[in-house]
């Protein structure tokens, strides 16, 4: 066959947001999907995708797929693959996908263009460079399969165009050969570090601190303001990492994902990793020394300065405003 | 343990990146180049099982002639030797590309651990050290935080996603990719760098790996993103631009 197989995830027993995603981006490139569901009990994943007006449904089932390991993975859809034959392989660009599409799309000889944020005519996909301060245009050439995996929010989650009434597609079932001896890792349970006692997904204002700051020594400049606005400080990874906040105060995509009504981003340049976790918020303040800084682009209001001059003049205005 | 650390030279994080000519590429002349991060990280995790197990270090790089004093800075941390794969078209290259060029390189050194950070800074794909451990027929673990020897093997800490994280056994050889923040970097001693100019640090010609360098995926052009939002910004003095704000979140944003 041709056509585009999307392979989704499951996020708690269900299919995740980032899934419906990818198939409305393969749906761009191809009439003729195919949602392909993955693991030891698929029944449920697979009625929920079918849903959705897609040409059908694959549900992949062995013992050996649960839990997630990247070889049992790439063995499992490296079989189906050769026996579909798709043009494109389209997945969500999750933690999980990051950790096994890259060897499954060199089991065909390609490489798989990551993290995909747009689609034009040919078809080009368009990529992050430079942590967001340029974008790639990528041009598959190989003569196998094109992988790609699309970024969290670059496309719609809702389908377009679904016509009403459409007739449900046709769920069939892929048995791979996989044995026990072929899988090499072995995953343990997952785990939290400690209960988390600052619920960042629930805070009306954030102000959020970056590497600008410098030094551990310069953040009660942040705390100042946070605390004229009534906001939980939050901050990107590198501060965290440095021990200078803890780690439950991290807004990202390994840290929490927020949308409060104000997010002012201090000294933070807006990797991609950052912006995931914080471009839903109503209102995005950015205050930033340089005026090229990728979180200008999710910005609606903007301050490009000296973070160590504009922070505390804020802080002031805001108490003289009260 | 012999641990090889595959690490990456990127432009410095706050060097001002401009589309170069070709349009094809960025404007390399003025730029200052540093460690990935994530790399160094990874190179940090094998220093310290080194000093907790014994064994060698090699830290192993693709790029051009400028790759050489990453390299060196690598060494003066405490790698033992370095090799240097000599490349000048590492840019048109594809992540299953470059990554041959470094299985090729590892292969003949034949380590117990692989070590590489999870991403660059500069391209950002990801996926080189997961199609190392293809190529090399090993098995992987990405995002990885520490690593403990285990008698078989090894077992290291995984994150996943909004602040879960798993332990993850494996035997060896492996190659791990390395998340950022789980040691403390080091910085190079003045006898670290004094010491670094006698280690080996041996080169490569990419043409000698025999790796092929035809992209699958080709990086057709480098353009700026286009805005989504219309972003306004406040000017004037950090006073006035600061009173201004607040103002436009009172008055037309209302969130305050």
């Amino acid at each position: 066959m041709s056509g585009v197989l999307v392979i989704c995830e499951e996020r708690a027993g269900r299919i995740g947001r980032t899934s419906w995603e990818a198939l409305t981006a393969g749906q761009r490139l191809n009439d003729a999907v195919t949602a392909v569901v993955i693991g030891a009990q698929t029944e449920s994943l697979a009625a929920e995708v079918a849903a959705r007006p897609l040409g059908k449904v694959i549900r992949v089932e062995h013992t050996l797929l649960a839990p997630y390991t990247g070889d049992g993975f790439t063995l499992a859809l490296e079989q189906l693959i050769r026996a579909e034959k798709p043009d494109y392989v389209v997945f969500p660009h999750t933690y999980q996908v990051r950790d096994y599409a890259p060897a499954l799309a060199a089991r065909f000889g390609q490489s798989l263009i990551g993290d995909v944020i747009g689609m034009a005519e040919g078809p080009v996909f368009a990529r992050q460079l430079m942590q967001g301060r340029l974008h790639g245009q990528y041009r598959p050439s190989g003569n196998g399969p094109c992988f790609l995996s699309v970024q969290a929010g670059a496309f719609p989650a809702e389908a377009a165009g679904a016509a009403a009434g459409a007739a449900s597609p046709a769920i069939s079932n892929f048995a791979p050969t996989l044995d026990a001896a072929q899988i090499r890792t072995r995953p343990g349970e997952p785990f939290r570090e400690s209960a988390q006692t600052v619920d960042l997904g629930s805070a009306q204002r954030i102000v959020s601190v970056g590497r600008g700051i410098k030094d551990a020594a310069n953040l009660p400049l942040v705390q100042d303001l946070a605390a004229a606005l009534g906001a939980e400080l939050a901050a990107s990874r590198p501060i965290c990492d440095a021990g200078w906040l803890p780690m439950e105060r991290q807004v990202g995509s390994s840290g929490q994902t927020v949308a409060p009504r104000l997010y002012v981003a201090v000294g933070i340049s807006g990797a991609i990793q950052h912006l995931v976790g914080m471009k839903g918020s109503q209102c995005i303040v950015a205050i930033n020394k340089d005026v090229e800084a990728p979180i200008f682009e999710v910005a609606d209001y903007g301050i490009s300065g000296d973070l160590f001059e504009v922070v505390p003049a804020l802080t002031e205005a805001l108490k003289a405003a009260q | 343990m012999k641990i090889l650390v595959a690490i990456k030279q990127v432009p410095e994080r706050d060097a001002p990146v401009r589309i170069g000519a070709s349009g094809k590429w960025i404007e390399e002349a003025d730029l200052q180049f540093a460690l990935n991060e994530p790399d160094a990280y990874a190179l940090e995790e094998a220093l310290q099982l080194k000093d907790k197990h014994g064994g060698e270090v090699v830290a192993v790089s693709a790029g051009p002639e400028r790759v050489g004093s990453t390299l060196r800075e690598a060494l003066a941390k405490g790698a033992d030797r370095a090799i240097h794969i000599v490349c000048d078209d590492l840019g048109e290259r594809d992540a299953l590309g470059v990554a041959r060029l470094l299985a090729g390189a590892i292969k003949p050194e034949d380590p117990d651990l692989v070590l590489t950070g999870l991403q660059s800074e500069d391209l950002g794909h990801g996926q080189t050290g997961v199609i190392v451990a293809e190529l090399l027929g090993l098995p992987h673990a990405t995002l990885i935080l520490h690593v403990e020897k285990t008698e078989t093997g090894i077992k290291a800490k995984r994150e996943m996603e909004e602040g879960w994280f798993q332990f993850i056994e494996t035997s060896t050889p492996a190659v791990l990719t390395m998340q950022s923040g789980g040691n403390k970097l080091r910085y190079a001693t003045l006898m670290g760098i004094k010491r670094a100019k006698t280690k080996e640090m041996r080169q490569i010609a990419a043409a000698e790996l025999g790796a092929d360098a035809t992209p699958t995926a080709v990086l057709e052009s480098i353009v700026l993103p286009q805005k989504k939002k219309s972003t306004q910004m406040l000017s004037g003095s950090p006073k006035e631009a600061a009173a201004a704000l607040v103002e436009k979140l009172k008055a037309e944003a209302r969130v305050l």
